[in-house]
């Protein structure tokens, strides 16, 4: 199909569907059941098969219909992470269970996937799930998860068999948030606010039927979840030249002339040339894949990311002088959405000391490049044949 | 402003792999090392075939005029085997520089012959003269062209010197026969001797009058600087690449080096770099080729790609341990070019400073 031919559907749509007339959800609701939610999706699942390089098209038209969007910035684990790994592993019935009020934003995802004791380790993970009939009993804590306190479902790994080798021993579930419990506390952060939470699921109840992939086939599962978190978070489509963080410091150097300085003038084009060769190099990376799936390439990506945003975030403190010593807020909140550009320097630099933790730290990136994409040995692992019970944890 | 194609075409491909295996052929690192002897080994015939037979010379030039007609893209694939190869050839001199300009300033004739390969050019200007850059230019007498200009590259390889000359209503474009009277081309010691240096003096020299030169010199430095990230991102991805197998290879205390966390993390952040360089050379070249948004992109490539082919050539270096101290291996030759790309048409700084006005963020 043409861009002509979609943007042709699309019209015809939203002829039938007057987004002004219309219930935000219903309209989402038949944008979703018409293939046109997520065109690259296969049919019935909110798409029609189609190059994921169409999608623009398809936005573009909805947007200039001042249609409702579904709020993707609400529900970024749930678009990025969890429909990817949905439509890679879900069967019929879970594609066609979740993928609808997920992508329409009426049930936002969270992913529980590290623990107290497994970070960078993450395979090391002890929430247990033991099978009772039909369903798995579940027992653990998770932390570090984003939008738990308003997700419906959440992606979590679990240990199923503890006397394997830790990579054989984990089982994935699509978790209901809201089952007995499942309890959420809030984590505040260095910038003041809770992002995230630790959650404790006690004798928490889930159905066999919302298990991912094989018993014990947990860890390539997760795998495909976090190489789309890396894209996810390494790369926006089409971001614009001084789109992002950048921004915000060209827009305070032609708006402030007083903050400029000559010794700050260099550093400030090195940081800006830093930001358009990451957006080039982002643009090519989705050029390479425009149809496949996202592989451990997209790891260099959001290394570069971080180590960017924390660079630019440190100068736009300095550049603002005086005003660089306030902070705009410390109230203690639970965020649903981070919001880098309308905060003040002092949080975006404190809230990009993140960037190279979340998703995977730059280190341990740094041995997935060279181990899967260079090819280089891999670490010394004294745990790889060792029955996960009897780790050294 | 668009984001154009950001990749290679089968086409580029192709002509990447000819001139690949023509520079394997005949000027692999132990012939290219010769550059540095006293008596400088002549790679002309290996210019002459890629010039003349593999018509590379006339790539930028339109095919009324003999040329292939394609555009900056394949040129750029040509730069990157060069880098690649740190091949001593006058691809940038002849085939970019000089006859960007005298295209731009419509002249045909000496054009058609260079896209030939029959004839090679340089344009006389000191080679770490930047786009936008003022250029004096010799002047101008009764009995013809008198003046000197230092460190231009290519000038004892070429048949035509295309020369900027102080005119009255200012700077004009002039040819001169390398081997006319009053020409002197004198070689120098250069820390790249790969890519030749000359001082030229003109002693009342006669010449050909072209045209106003002050639009086709500025046009010729910033393709020239667009094309030359390309050139920088071959060094940078021979020097990763070798060093990659390198890691590969070498143990000590009884394992591969590149199984220490040391080298692997510096190896993953350059394979990043190579690639984000990759991304910033083909949007310079294909910005270059469409005229859009070309001045930001050329001065953007090369405040990158300069700086990543020198990491990369001293990250090459110190991996290899003494090895990479030695004449024999080629790790210097791409460290020398490496170095010397990075003052060639303007230094990172320079751009810097050139992108800061171009983006409206300067000057100061």
């Amino acid at each position: 199909m043409s861009a002509g031919d979609l943007r042709e559907q699309v019209r015809e749509f939203l002829a039938a569907h007057d987004p002004a007339a219309s219930d935000r959800l219903e309209f989402l609701r038949a944008r979703f059941d018409a293939g046109l939610a997520w065109v690259h999706y296969p049919a019935g699942l909110g798409g029609q098969g189609l190059s994921r390089s169409l999608q623009p098209v398809a936005d573009a038209e909805f947007a200039a219909a001042g249609a409702p969007t579904n709020r993707p910035e609400r529900n970024g684990i749930g678009l990025g992470m969890a429909a990817p790994t949905i439509l890679a592993y879900g069967s019929e019935e879970q594609k066609g269970r979740w993928l609808r009020p997920l992508w329409t934003g009426e049930e936002i995802w969270c992913q529980l996937f590290s623990e107290p004791g497994a970070g960078s380790d993450l395979a090391s993970l002890a929430t247990r799930a033991v099978p009772d009939g039909a369903e798995w009993v579940v027992n653990g804590q998770k932390v570090w998860t984003s939008s738990a306190h308003v997700a419906r479902r959440a992606l979590l790994v679990t240990r199923t068999d503890p006397d394997v080798p830790k990579h054989q021993g984990m089982t994935y579930f699509a978790l209901d948030m809201t089952a007995p419990g499942v309890e959420v506390r809030p984590l505040r952060q260095i910038t003041g606010e809770a992002e995230f939470n630790e959650v404790f699921l006690t004798d928490v109840r889930v159905p066999d039927a919302n298990r991912l992939g094989p018993e014990g086939g947990g860890w390539r599962v997760a795998t495909t979840t976090l190489n789309n978190e890396r894209v996810a978070i390494g790369s926006q489509a089409g971001t614009p030249r001084e789109g992002g963080i950048i921004g915000k410091v060209t827009e305070a150097w032609r708006n402030e002339p007083e903050l400029r300085n000559p010794a700050m003038h260099d550093e400030l084009m090195r940081l800006w040339v830093d930001a358009e060769v990451l957006r080039l190099a982002g643009e090519r990376l989705r050029q390479q894949a425009a149809s496949g799936q996202p592989g451990p390439e997209g790891a260099g990506m959001k290394v570069a990311f971080a180590h960017l945003a924390q660079a630019i975030s440190g100068f736009d403190i300095e550049l603002h002088a005086e005003s660089g010593l306030h902070y705009d807020d410390w109230t203690m909140r639970r965020t649903e959405v981070v919001d880098l550009i309308g905060r003040g320097p002092g949080y975006r630099y404190l809230r990009a000391r993140g960037n190279s933790i979340e998703g995977g730290t730059s280190e341990i990136l740094r041995n997935t490049i060279s181990e899967r994409i260079l090819g280089l040995p891999g670490e010394h692992r004294v745990d790889k044949d060792v029955a996960w019970k009897d780790l050294n944890r | 402003m668009t984001t154009g194609d950001l990749l290679y075409s089968d086409t580029e491909e192709a002509l990447r792999d000819g001139v690949r295996q023509l520079f394997a052929d005949r000027c692999p690192p132990e012939q290219v090392v010769r550059a540095y002897d006293p008596e400088p080994q002549d790679f002309s015939a290996v210019w002459r075939t890629l010039a003349a037979e593999m018509g590379v010379a006339g790539l930028l030039v339109p095919e009324a005029l003999g040329g292939a007609g394609v555009g900056a893209r394949e040129a750029a694939v040509v730069m990157e085997e060069i880098g690649r190869a740190v091949a001593s050839v006058p691809f940038l001199s002849s085939a970019v520089l000089a006859t960007v300009a005298l295209l731009r300033s419509g002249e045909t004739e000496t054009v058609s012959a260079l896209a030939g390969g029959e004839l090679t050019a340089t344009l006389v200007v000191p080679l770490s003269t930047a786009p936008g850059d003022r250029v004096a230019g010799v002047s101008h007498g009764a009995d013809g062209l008198s003046g000197s200009v230092t460190s231009v590259a290519g000038a004892a390889q070429a048949d035509v010197l295309v020369v900027p000359v102080a005119g009255a209503d200012g700077l004009e474009l002039h040819t001169v026969s390398r081997a006319a009277d009053g020409v002197e081309v004198s070689p120098l010691r250069a820390l790249d001797m790969t890519r030749p240096l000359a001082n030229v003096r003109f002693s009342g020299v006669a010449s050909a009058r072209v045209g106003p030169a002050e639009g086709s010199i500025a046009e010729a430095l910033e393709t020239g600087a667009a094309l030359l990230a390309s050139e920088q991102l071959g060094v940078a991805r021979w020097c990763f690449d070798t060093t990659l197998s390198y890691a590969k290879q070498r143990k000590q205390f009884g394992r591969l080096i590149g199984s220490y966390q040391a080298l692997k993390h510096r190896l993953a952040d350059l394979w990043f770099e190579v690639g984000a360089a990759t991304a910033a050379a083909r949007y310079a070249a294909d910005a270059c080729a469409r005229g859009d948004d070309a001045s930001v992109a050329a001065a953007t490539a090369q405040a990158y790609c300069s700086g990543i082919a020198v990491h990369a050539a001293e990250e090459c270096v110190q991996l290899h341990g003494g090895i990479g101290m030695t004449w024999e291996y080629p790790a210097h030759l791409y460290l020398k070019r490496a170095k010397s790309d990075q003052l060639a048409l303007g230094t990172a700084y320079r751009h810097r400073a050139r992108l800061a006005e171009l983006v409206e963020l300067g000057p100061i």
